[in-house]
């Protein structure tokens, strides 16, 4: 096997276990479209790495967490429905993004990878920053994982017990952004999200507790990546939408499965 | 805005209370303690800021005036109106008990006695019925250990008979744990009999004291009327009530105006 496909399958592999356990809080937080806003908001990170030199990544986070910052302080308003804001964020920074880019000059940016992912190309050294910067988002949410889930449950009810809402909420969405800037070269800014839900609504068929989904998820999204990564191979196809559809195939597989909690139901009533 | 409570055995207290929210007054120089062992519930109709009293006490809401004392260390077992989680969140019964980082799982079994939810334990969350919820719920709330338990509406969605139930032991949890209970309710009549103190809100505190002696207050009988029977037709009056009655409010009776 070549060795930029062994590549790939390693960064493809590594995104994905760490996207499974912060895509099942995506799904159950219902947070799919402020997950498009971040990636979205990505496109201006990068330009924003190019105007002020430093590197693409770091750019994608700090805007990433701007975004969502920025998202907070509006909410906190309540001046637009939570969806009218999500869609301005997502589309405002896309579009200043496109057009940022274009004032440096396309020719030094291939916008292509980056809307839709580049994995094949991936060298060494964003494995590097995929694993370092991964470990690090697992290690984060692992220390975070039962207050976040106390707050996913019952937001008020947490907080009267002590979880501190702002600091736990404000850790995720710098995770978020993160995720989002390390899957950009993987799948693509317009294909973050789908790599964040579909392997942990997949997972949900199969999982009893939390923590299960997590893992279904981190395991649908490397079978996802392979499964995505051979396609691209045998019929040529982009590799970063192949793998979506690889992991819309999962999902569409998963659901004939009874849900667990829902089929102890079906048990009980018998 | 946090101070310590004024007499040693009062759990939380409000003084002077207002809250606003989008331009009008939700609460308006609200005075309300719960003191230890002391079962207060207050009363209004829907949208009086019963919750937001509560929330406030709580310190989920910030006062916009006034103050909210909480005794230090103070532990609150909170039973919230209303728990939707998500159906995509795999949750039994048992793990919901436990997410607290104060729950003491070595208190599940007895606290799912003291509550009956024994038989609920492996059972979805999601799946649970209105009434199976609150006392879930309530058993959540006593594996804090709580010195106050602050309840909003925790019958809204029972049947009768399980009203009364529920208020029953309600009422055995004050006497065996000693812990002070603030009830939110727009039920009157089950609430009466378990409560040591009523207080009677519509954004400001319209009469407040012993059950018998609020039911007999004009100020409560003008938001809620005579018979139960009427109480849906007070409802609909309740939220355009004028404030114009507070000069009648020295009305003999036990009561004691807010």
């Amino acid at each position: 096997m070549d060795d930029f496909i062994l590549r790939a399958l390693a960064a493809g592999c590594g995104l994905a276990a760490f996207m499974g356990p912060l895509g099942v809080f995506v799904v159950w937080r219902r947070m799919a479209y402020f997950g498009d806003t971040l990636s979205h908001s990505a496109l201006l990170g990068v330009a924003v790495g190019v105007i002020l030199g430093i590197d693409a990544t770091i750019g994608v986070v700090a805007t990433g967490v701007a975004v969502a910052l920025l998202l907070l302080a509006l909410r906190h308003n309540r001046a637009l429905a939570e969806d009218t804001l999500l869609g301005l964020l997502a589309h405002g920074a896309l579009s200043l993004g496109l057009v940022a880019l274009a004032f440096l000059g396309a020719v030094r940016v291939d916008l292509m990878s980056y809307l839709f992912g580049d994995i094949l190309s991936v060298g060494a050294g964003e494995i590097a920053w995929i694993y370092g910067g991964g470990a690090a988002a697992l290690g984060v949410l692992t220390w975070l994982w039962r207050p976040f889930l106390a707050l996913t449950v019952h937001e008020e009810l947490a907080r009267v017990e002590g979880v501190n809402a702002f600091r736990t909420q404000a850790a995720f969405m710098v995770l978020m952004a993160l995720v989002v800037a390390l899957a950009m070269k993987i799948v693509g800014i317009l294909l973050v999200t789908a790599l964040l839900i579909l392997p942990a609504a997949a997972a949900r068929q199969f999982a009893r507790t939390p923590e299960a989904m997590a893992l279904g998820a981190a395991v649908a999204g490397c079978v996802a990546v392979a499964g995505g990564l051979a396609g691209s191979l045998a019929w040529d196809l982009p590799a970063g939408p192949a793998i979506v559809v690889a992991a819309s195939i999962l999902f569409v597989l998963a659901v004939p499965f009874r849900p667990a909690a829902a089929r102890s139901k079906l048990l009980r009533k018998t | 805005m946090r101070a310590e409570p004024e007499s040693t055995d009062e759990l939380v207290a409000a003084r002077a209370l207002t809250v606003r929210a989008g331009g009008h007054d939700m609460l308006s120089s609200v005075d309300l303690a719960v003191h230890e062992r002391e079962i207060v519930t207050v009363i209004g109709p829907n949208g009086a800021g019963k919750t937001t009293l509560l929330r406030a006490l709580l310190g989920l809401v910030a006062p916009t005036s006034g103050t909210v004392a909480r005794r230090k260390r103070l532990a609150v077992g909170y039973v919230p109106q209303h728990v939707a989680i998500d159906r995509t969140l795999p949750l039994t019964v048992r793990r919901f008990l436990t997410l607290s980082p104060r729950a003491r799982a070595s208190h599940l079994a007895a606290t799912l006695a003291e509550t009956g939810t024994e038989k609920l334990a492996e059972r979805a969350f999601q799946d649970l019925s209105g009434g199976e919820q609150k006392r879930v719920l309530l058993a959540r709330a006593l594996l804090a250990d709580p010195d106050l338990l602050a309840l909003d509406e925790p019958t809204a969605s029972v049947d009768l008979p399980g009203q009364a139930a529920f208020y029953r032991l309600i009422r055995d949890i004050r006497d065996r744990r000693g812990c002070g209970i603030l009830l939110v309710s727009h039920d009157l009549h089950l609430v009466m009999a378990a409560t040591d103190r009523v207080v009677c809100l519509n954004h400001h505190v319209c009469c407040s004291g012993t059950p018998e002696a609020v039911s007999r207050n004009p100020e409560y009988l003008a938001l809620f009327g005579v018979q139960p029977a009427e109480a849906v037709a007070v409802y609909a009056h309740g939220h355009g009530h004028d404030h114009a009655h507070d000069l009648a409010s020295d009305t003999p009776g036990k009561t004691a105006h807010g």
